[in-house]
């Protein structure tokens, strides 16, 4: 999937629960340039929500896709500003 | 045949250039009203025992991750959140809440609480959730403004030096109220 685009940092939150993988993803993208995707494994259900929730209520940063696998949950998020 | 159409302006009516003023003169005042500056929370935080340590940190840290500016007064109980020492022994009451799986007479027996509070610190320990200091100190990473209210601290008979080093001491009612003011969400805890 991730072929269409460059992945420019990943995230490992694995085993960690609300609030942090909002936190860290936030965290993460601070740390990324304009235009940049990060992508983010985290094992907490929530982060589907919790992340897609983040990413439309934040400024300068997108939520590009969203995956479920067998264990982890991916998130890919861009910072656009 | 007249020349005078239907929009031509009379004397007591507007222009439509004094109009386009007028908008632009309500759009600048809405501006500043509704504030593109950043949103705020503030949160009130109360209680003290370990359940109720959680939810103004969590939602403190998340707002930071939104962006918003965050400010957590805390007063009473509230303040041992803050107090370096206190903060790693906070207690889970066994008594007086009814989905405890322990009847109260059992459960008000002495040393119950250390028991309800070792379970309790094991469960966040296995789940890998966040512990109180954790949150507290990747909060103040994030720029989450804890105040310790000055009045409890005198009245329990704190110390300033006993809270993490970046809790700002000495406010009041007054400041936490002008903070709720200011803010979007305003959460009592």
């Amino acid at each position: 999937m991730s072929a269409e685009y460059d992945i420019a940092e990943t995230l490992d939150v694995k085993g960690a629960s609300c609030p942090m993988p909002v936190v860290k993803t936030k965290g993460a993208i601070d740390d990324l340039a304009a235009g940049e995707i990060l992508e983010v494994l985290a094992t907490d259900s929530g982060s589907m929500s919790d992340i897609d929730g983040w990413a439309a209520g934040t400024a300068g940063v997108e939520l590009v896709e969203q995956e479920e696998g067998d264990d982890v949950y991916k998130h890919y998020v861009r910072k656009t500003e | 045949m007249s020349t005078d159409t239907p929009d031509a302006p009379t004397d007591d009516a507007p222009s439509r250039a004094e109009l386009a003023a007028r908008v632009d003169e309500l759009e600048d005042a809405l501006a500043e009203a509704t504030g593109d500056d950043g949103k705020k929370m503030s949160i009130i935080a109360t209680k003290g025992t370990l359940d109720m340590a959680y939810p103004p940190l969590i939602l403190a840290s998340t707002a930071a991750a939104f962006g918003y500016e965050v400010t957590v007064f805390h007063t009473f109980w509230g303040l041992d959140i803050l107090h370096e020492e206190r903060s790693k022994r906070l207690k889970l009451s066994s008594v007086g809440n009814p989905n405890m799986p322990l009847p109260n007479a059992v459960a008000a027996l002495p040393g119950m609480d250390r028991v309800t509070t070792r379970m309790m610190e094991k469960r966040i320990a296995d789940n890998d959730t966040a512990s109180i200091e954790e949150l507290l100190e990747t909060s103040l990473d994030m720029g989450v403004e804890f105040q310790a209210c000055q009045m409890t601290i005198d009245l329990m008979d704190y110390d300033e030096d006993d809270f993490y080093d970046g809790v700002t001491t000495g406010v009041g009612a007054a400041t936490a109220l002008q903070d709720m003011a200011d803010a979007d969400i305003q959460l009592l805890v």
